[in-house]
């Protein structure tokens, strides 16, 4: 089988589908009341940092930025593999009826998905959560979708999607491995 | 990403640099789980969980227990008193009996230096973390005041700690020798010479001293250690009184240190033996933080046991 690489957003392009999403944050919740982003541990938290700088622009107001490391909550926890590191959790107030908007680099299965959500659910009960994703490639093996895609790009479940980012966590593209 | 790849935590000196970071690491992160509301994960979901205590703890027992059921485990105590121990029951027979129970991990503290290796032998399929064997290790309680270490300083290499008191009964002190040595700082010694084992310098790359003030002189970090009366006789220390005189920690002796320096003790203290009230009450004293940082600890210990060990 021959490997390839093609590149399915550049740094504009995932620039333009962050911006869009931050209109459509704003626009679905009417301002900015209430919200806070909270981006999963790693990629979802570097994207969550970069849709509250555009929001700031937009807006000329702060949103509260949080992550969250789902590794305590993943569902395919077994005796097999060894254990990584756990990082860090970071959720600077109480969620308790915040309408938290989920950020995450690549929706797949939706499993991690559930985990953020378990995870989330354990810091107060928010009024509700949505969900932002840049990449949305499809094969759900759960009931989830996300409210905000920046891109929906159909794949096969041999290939593999990934969000490449710079030294200071700026997404520089995406790419489609195969 | 770097892994953790053993069955059971025995002692400090079989784990190298790099698993003890990343022990350290998780319970950084898991820290956050303590200060929740809700402070419990689902992790370890369905683990067994025995806590074999052959000698009493209250500390390190509790927080053990804490820890797992924090991770969502279930955890069962067993102490002498109520075991078959003293039916006569052997170590042997007593692990063999509980692995038909099906544990995952089994946490154990034994009078015996060395019994561990000896029950990680007959349960290859279980866990087995120490929480102190007799006069050989005490892990979980060397992790931690690694951690509390380094939350202080941010670091661990190029510190001066002194441990002081008795180094030839004390397994939290050969721990923190191993996992500190390791991780870069410098460790010196100082004890009565009835309670420092001979060839003490080889228990690692340490420094003995001849007594405290030289051990103390320039230190960040002072670690004095329990004095064990359940584990020595009466002929090692005059009386209480003479050791304070010369092994206690006191507010004179401790400027010595560098200014700020941590003070340090695994518990449970002797108030005015090895450290005067002041010093134990005082603002360079760290002794409730080391016991905070043992839950979050324990935690990353039992998390990365259950990971299993693939070579």
């Amino acid at each position: 089988m021959t490997y390839s690489k093609t590149v399915i957003l550049d740094e504009a392009g995932i620039k333009r589908a962050l911006t869009r999403i931050s209109h459509e944050i704003l626009e679905r919740n009417k301002g900015l009341e209430n919200i806070v982003l909270i981006g999963i541990r790693s990629g979802g938290a570097y994207l969550a940092a970069e849709l509250a700088k555009l929001i700031e622009i937009i807006e000329g107001e702060n949103a509260p930025c949080g992550t969250v490391d789902i590794t305590l909550y993943r569902d395919d926890y077994s005796g097999a593999m060894p254990h990584q590191a756990v990082g860090k959790t970071e959720i600077p107030l109480s969620l308790e009826g915040k309408k938290v908007v989920l950020v995450d680099d690549v929706l797949f299965t939706g499993r991690t998905i559930r985990a953020a959500m378990d995870a989330l659910m354990d810091h107060g009960r928010p009024e509700c959560i949505q969900l932002a994703v840049l990449i949305d490639r499809g094969h759900r093996e759960l009931p989830i979708r996300a409210d905000f895609v920046g891109r929906n790009v159909p794949t096969s479940l041999k290939e593999n999607v990934e969000v490449v980012f710079d030294s200071s966590h700026h997404p520089q593209e995406v790419i489609l491995e195969k | 990403m770097p892994e953790f790849k053993h069955k059971d935590i025995i002692a400090l000196r079989d784990l190298t640099r790099g698993d003890m970071e990343l022990l350290l690491k998780t319970a950084e992160s898991m820290r956050e789980i303590n200060s929740r509301e809700i402070k419990k994960v689902p992790t370890l979901r369905g683990k067994t969980i025995i806590n074999l205590f052959y000698e009493s703890s209250t500390r390190t027992r509790t927080s053990f227990e804490i820890a797992g059921k924090r991770l969502s485990a279930d955890t069962v105590n067993i102490t002498p008193s109520s075991s078959s121990a003293t039916k006569g029951e052997t170590l042997a027979d007593t692990a063999l009996n509980l692995l038909a129970m099906k544990p995952d991990i089994i946490v154990m503290r034994h009078s015996v230096s060395g019994s561990h290796y000896f029950l990680s032998k007959k349960l290859p399929n279980c866990s087995i973390i120490n929480a102190g064997d007799g006069t050989h290790e005490h892990p979980s309680q060397g992790l931690l005041d690694m951690l509390t270490i380094r939350d202080h300083f941010g670091r661990l290499d190029s510190l001066k700690v002194a441990i002081i008191g008795d180094i030839t009964h004390s397994r939290v002190a050969r721990s923190n020798i191993q996992g500190l040595t390791k991780m870069g700082s410098e460790v010196f010694l100082a004890g009565p010479p009835t309670m420092m084992p001979p060839g003490a310098a080889k228990l690692g790359n340490v420094t003995v001293c001849k007594n405290i003030k030289e051990a103390i002189a320039d230190a960040d970090v002072v670690m004095m250690l329990r004095i064990q009366q359940e584990r020595q006789g009466k002929t090692l220390m005059p009386n209480a009184r003479e050791y304070s005189r010369y092994f206690g920690l006191n507010p004179e002796n401790l400027k010595l240190a560098r200014p700020g320096a941590m003070v340090m003790h695994p518990g449970p203290i002797n108030r005015g033996v090895e450290m005067s009230s002041y010093v134990v009450d005082g603002a360079q004293s760290h002794i409730l933080r080391q016991v905070e940082n043992g839950v979050a600890v324990r935690m990353s210990m039992l998390y990365h046991v259950c990971g299993g060990e693939i070579e």
